[in-house]
């Protein structure tokens, strides 16, 4: 279980999180819904290590996480798809995925089980990463992220700019994921997607998370989505 | 000595400053194309590398091929181990900031500098040559009876230049190997690539960032240790190695190492042969000017990627 609590991020002078909260749990999607600049690239970097924490702490079953070296984060498990993929654009298929192999020392099996997954992947080990369709690209920044085997795996907008066929391809393997034990943080601006596929949802505003909402609550009750979000 | 004869010496003097060039520019190149620093202080590694030749090879004694290999093996290990630890005393404590940086890195020039001159003295200084065979060129004439080949006298080169030019060529190719078919290499590209990435997945940035460092100060060093027995040691001679260097990365593309060989050969072999023809100064001048034009017409360079 990843739990964060009360942790103050800033961009040099610009604080952008004020005592946010969350926790993700094993099994389950974690939505973060808010508005563009809320806080929700922010809280994925800060779990991730890439930005200090001011105040708080991030702990991964247990052991505190928010103090380590940001490359000893994914080591712990977490895989994270970030947003605009950020593939190794000159680097090939192949060795965008050898890096994510490396991150927790996964070998061939792991690598045959990600490229099942994928089998276009499979077709362009030579091809280089920025030559990719956009799909084809999201999808090699998925495959990188499950390399770690995560315990936790955070994605960033992962279906922005992908045609239908591809965002239903990333939500069976999300799912599949969530039946194996996978803790999901999920950040999403469509809402008919979240609502269907998450379980928890946390709103986020001004960099503090507002509130903790079972999934199932707001698909009965619109009205909610209204009262937290202003939609 | 006919115009034909003279060219090809001062090509194959162009050569020699081209080999060196490209080790030493190729070593800056890394540098900022991984770390995006730029380093000022690279020509005074270059001088500690040849000024190391002269302590190593005195030290050692017992001929000058021992001597010279000593040289070539610890001169390039220490300076890169310098480097290394100036990175993680001084760049990493900057966090990298590419204006600080600069600042740092004018600051590590003058130490350096300054105490090789306290340590080692304003003399200039040679190291002999492992092996400096003279070898006499041919050159082709049209006579009587077609075409013959024929020594003019003066046209020459020796052993040891040719190993200089050879020897580069080996390192530079090994680095390529390095960089392209290594799983250390493949860290530094993703590194170069997306350094919040490279975290992201695992990569100790900071240790690659120490490592590339050294390297990178070790190559300057290197090609410091090869030009010792052409050119003396002397605690200044890292301001022209630099500004040559400089030149060089910015026309081939700061960060690709094709784009910094082709550009050394360029400059080098221009440097040569304008060098031989009418003046040394002139020489720089125009390499000057090319810079100029580069960052005019075409401001990444030849080989170099638009911005991300």
């Amino acid at each position: 279980m990843l739990e964060i609590d009360g942790i103050d991020v800033a961009y040099g002078p610009a604080q952008v999180l004020r005592g946010l909260s969350l926790t993700a749990r094993p099994g389950e999607i974690t939505c973060l819904l808010g508005r563009n600049g809320a806080g929700k690239t922010t809280t994925m970097k800060a779990i991730m290590g890439l930005l200090p924490l001011r105040a708080g702490s991030i702990t991964l079953d247990g052991e505190d996480i928010g103090r380590l070296p940001a490359h000893e984060v994914p080591r712990r498990g977490i895989g994270y798809i970030p947003q605009g993929r950020r593939l190794f654009a000159e680097l090939t298929v192949a060795q965008n995925l050898e890096i994510g192999l490396r991150a927790r020392r996964r070998g061939d099996e792991v690598r045959a089980r990600v490229l099942g997954l994928f089998p276009r992947l499979a077709d362009r080990l030579g091809q280089r990463a920025e030559t990719l369709s956009g799909g084809e690209q999201q999808m090699l920044a998925t495959a990188r992220a499950l390399c770690l085997e995560p315990r936790v795996l955070l994605l960033d907008e992962p279906t922005e700019g992908l045609q239908p066929s591809m965002i239903a391809l990333i939500r069976e393997v999300v799912v599949e994921l969530r039946r194996q034990g996978v803790a999901i943080v999920l950040v999403e601006q469509r809402i008919d997607a979240v609502l269907s596929a998450a379980d928890r949802v946390v709103f986020i505003e001004n960099g503090q998370s507002r509130a903790a909402v079972d999934a199932a609550e707001l698909r009965d009750d619109p009205a909610l989505l209204k009262r937290y979000l202003g939609v | 000595m006919d115009f034909g004869p003279y060219l090809l010496l001062a090509s194959l003097e162009g050569a020699v400053t081209a080999a060196v060039l490209a080790l030493m520019a190729a070593g800056l190149s890394l540098v900022f194309g991984v770390m995006r620093v730029v380093n000022v202080a690279h020509g005074e590694f270059y001088m500690l590398g040849a000024v190391l030749a002269w302590v190593v090879a005195s030290a050692v004694g017992g001929g000058p091929v021992l001597g010279f290999v000593a040289a070539l093996v610890v001169a390039p290990l220490l300076v890169g181990a310098l480097a290394a630890a100036a990175d993680v005393t001084v760049l990493k404590r900057l966090d990298y900031d590419p204006e600080r940086t600069i600042v740092a890195t004018i600051g590590l020039l003058y130490i350096l500098q300054q105490l090789t001159l306290m340590g080692y003295g304003p003399e200039a200084r040679p190291v002999a040559p492992p092996f400096n065979a003279r070898l006499a060129l041919p050159w082709v004439e049209w006579g009587d009876a077609g075409p013959q080949l024929y020594w003019p006298w003066g046209l020459s080169i020796t052993s040891y230049k040719l190993f200089v030019i050879g020897a580069a060529v080996a390192v530079l190719a090994g680095l390529w190997l390095f960089m392209t078919r290594t799983r250390v290499g493949l860290v530094m590209r993703a590194t170069q690539l997306d350094g919040e990435m490279a975290q992201a997945f695992g990569i100790p940035v900071e240790r690659v960032y120490a490592g590339v460092f050294g390297l990178g100060a070790a190559l300057a060093a290197l090609a410091g240790v090869l030009i010792v027995p052409i050119q003396q040691a002397h605690y200044l001679m890292g301001g022209e190695a630099l500004l040559l260097s400089f030149i060089v990365v910015i026309i081939g593309g700061l960060g690709s190492l094709a784009g910094t060989v082709i550009a050394a050969v360029l400059i080098g072999m221009s440097d040569g042969i304008i060098s031989v023809f009418f003046s040394p100064t002139l020489a720089k001048i125009i390499a000057t000017l090319l810079v100029a034009f580069v960052l005019v017409f075409r401001p990444r360079g030849l080989m170099g990627k638009a911005a991300r």
